[in-house]
């Protein structure tokens, strides 16, 4: 039997260990966070945001971006919300939890783990290829709708979980099928957790690269799209352009920077938002 | 009358609902024939072979070369060395967070480290870019910042968060009466983490642990924008990489319309897929056996 001294040393050792492993993290994200917010706050003003790239996009805004990443973002949520959520409905509601459950769920989990370049490879080959949709806001919300699904399909289960069973029954009991019990007592009470997942969805779908740099973003548009079948400039795209193609690398700095700043505020802001509301529902419940 | 209607509906609606739920799978099922249409027309012009083992990544030669090793070495190399990073730091703040921290810093900190998740991964690899690169640069004196160990930092950045959420759920799930009875019988803490909590956990440390791992093979932009994009076999740490996503996120806006480059890279995109997809196999088996941790397993 070791002396309690040595133990109470051992224990103390593990726990300075472990409280530095997640002082690193949130020191990382702290710096992190710094960086991109003092430099991009100098470049951020009310022209950078609505005004158009100038001189070959050296200098002036990124309006075009910002539309794009809303357009695209919304587009996505528009592909992805009614399959995730009616897919969730099946799983939750429907099925009996046979192979064929078992299958579907089998087949969002590795949904999930299909890498975003994939995605990208997957949405030439299919939306703007095969499709004929050519390099468009509708190839690239289709590309992205389906990189977001599995992650709608997890928060609307969860919602539609949450919902009491009594609810059901209760309904059930009354006389009402099951549909009518889905839609007029399970969905009402399961909305406000779906819009949790649809906020979060929206996030991730403005914040990701690489399944539209194939499918929907372009170096440079001079115009705010007006048709599904338009290119556009995106927020995540343009950073990356910037900050490697051009030849200008340097001297657009500030303009990598702010667009940076942009971006996080608008990915954030959603998540901050989706954490509101289901703060919100946890104490309604 | 109505009755047999509304019944009929419910079929019906019942009907609607399984195709809908079946979208995952449809979509699933359709990358991988796209991978696979779009990618195996390279093996009429290389054998499969020459094509995973060759050291020559020359696709825009004359006498074009399609040897991929150098860019699974890539991707081996940033995937290992950022896992060394991230599975210490991951599990430890886990344990932090599960077991010694107070609830109401858990209740702080726990969001806080699964934002990092949600963080745009161009703007992480634009971070490498303009502040680790140079900072490395000067630290190691070397050629370029843009090398495989910056790309390791910042995919352990982006891992930690995975690992930390889904080990921490699996440790904090840990039934309250194996940890009191191995504290009653006179262990510390500390040895009631390490001999009890730890190994009634490990299954879901490790489906957290391939999870992590599977997002950092995948992962684009970060090692598009800062592994260094030489498609060369590493030698050290500090070489510049060109790991598979980044080799395909690079070339697939300048190449044509179905010439052997294209396929080429479909195929890249289909070893890719393939390599996820058993990370994932064998996370959710991790995870299956996670649902029978309970005081019966020890």
């Amino acid at each position: 039997m070791r002396s309690n001294f040595v133990r109470r040393r051992n224990q103390f050792i593990a726990f300075s260990i472990f409280r530095m492993a997640i002082f690193a993290n949130v020191l990382a994200l702290a710096v992190f966070l710094g960086f991109i917010a003092i430099n991009g706050a100098s470049a951020i003003s009310w022209e950078f945001l609505t005004e158009y790239p100038r001189r070959s996009m050296t200098e002036g805004g990124i309006w075009p971006c910002i539309v794009g990443t809303v357009y695209i973002s919304l587009g996505s949520i528009l592909v992805a919300f009614p399959l995730g959520v009616g897919t969730a409905i099946y799983l939750n509601e429907f099925s009996g939890g046979g192979r064929w459950t078992r299958l579907i769920r089998m087949g969002i989990i590795n949904l999930a783990g299909v890498p975003s370049v994939v995605y990208g490879l997957f949405g030439l080959a299919f939306f703007v290829l095969y499709l004929n949709m050519g390099v468009s806001l509708l190839a690239g919300s289709l590309t992205l709708g389906a990189f977001i699904l599995p992650l709608i399909i997890g928060s609307a289960e969860e919602a539609l979980r949450n919902v009491p069973q009594s609810y059901r029954e209760a309904s059930l009991a009354l006389g009402a099928t099951k549909w009518q019990t889905i839609y007029k007592m399970v969905l009402p009470a399961a909305l406000p957790g779906m819009l949790t997942g649809m906020i979060l969805g929206v996030s991730r779908a403005a914040g990701e690269t690489a399944p539209i740099m194939f499918t929907a973003a372009v170096f440079y548009t001079g115009k705010i799209p007006t048709s599904i079948f338009d290119e556009i400039m995106a927020m995540p795209y343009h950073i990356y352009v910037l900050a490697t193609a051009g030849t200008h690398i340097d001297q657009t700095r500030h303009l990598q920077y702010g667009t940076a700043l942009t971006l996080m505020f608008l990915v954030l802001g959603l998540n901050l938002a989706a954490i509101i509301v289901r703060n919100r529902l946890q104490k309604r419940l | 009358m109505s009755f047999i209607s509304s019944q009929k509906k419910d079929l019906f609606v019942h009907g609607v609902f399984l195709i809908v739920g079946a979208s995952g799978i449809i979509i699933l099922t359709l990358i991988f024939l796209f991978l696979i249409l779009e990618g195996l027309p390279i093996f009429d012009v290389v054998s499969v072979r020459d094509f995973v083992l060759g050291k020559e990544w020359y696709p825009t030669d004359i006498n074009p070369d399609y040897g991929i090793l150098p860019l699974i070495a890539g991707s081996a190399g940033v995937v290992a060395l950022s896992s060394a990073m991230a599975i210490p730091l991951g599990v430890f703040s886990a344990i932090y967070l599960a077991e010694i921290a107070h609830p109401k810093t858990r209740a702080v900190i726990k969001p806080i480290v699964e934002l990092i998740e949600g963080l745009p991964t161009v703007v992480i690899g634009f971070f490498g870019m303009v502040v680790v690169a140079p900072l490395l640069q000067e630290l190691f004196d070397l050629g370029t910042g843009l090398n495989m160990f910056n790309a390791s930092i910042m995919l352990a950045f982006m891992a930690v968060p995975t690992i930390t959420s889904i080990s921490e759920d699996a440790i904090y799930s840990v039934p309250r009466h194996m940890k009191e009875g191995s504290m009653a019988l006179g262990a510390t803490h500390w040895e009631t983490i390490a001999r009890v909590i730890i190994p009634a956990s490990l299954a879901g440390i490790s489906t957290a642990v391939v999870l992590g791992i599977a997002r950092a093979i995948g992962e684009t932009m970060v090692v598009l924008m800062v592994a260094g994009g030489a498609a060369m076999v590493p030698e050290s740490i500090f070489d510049p990489v060109r790991p598979m996503p980044a080799n395909i996120a690079a070339e697939m806006g300048n190449v044509p319309f179905r010439s052997d480059h294209y396929h080429a890279l479909f195929a890249i995109g289909l070893v890719l897929f393939v390599f996820t997809f058993l990370f994932n196999l064998l996370a959710s088996y991790l995870s299956e056996r996670h649902k029978q941790v309970g005081a019966a397993t020890l």
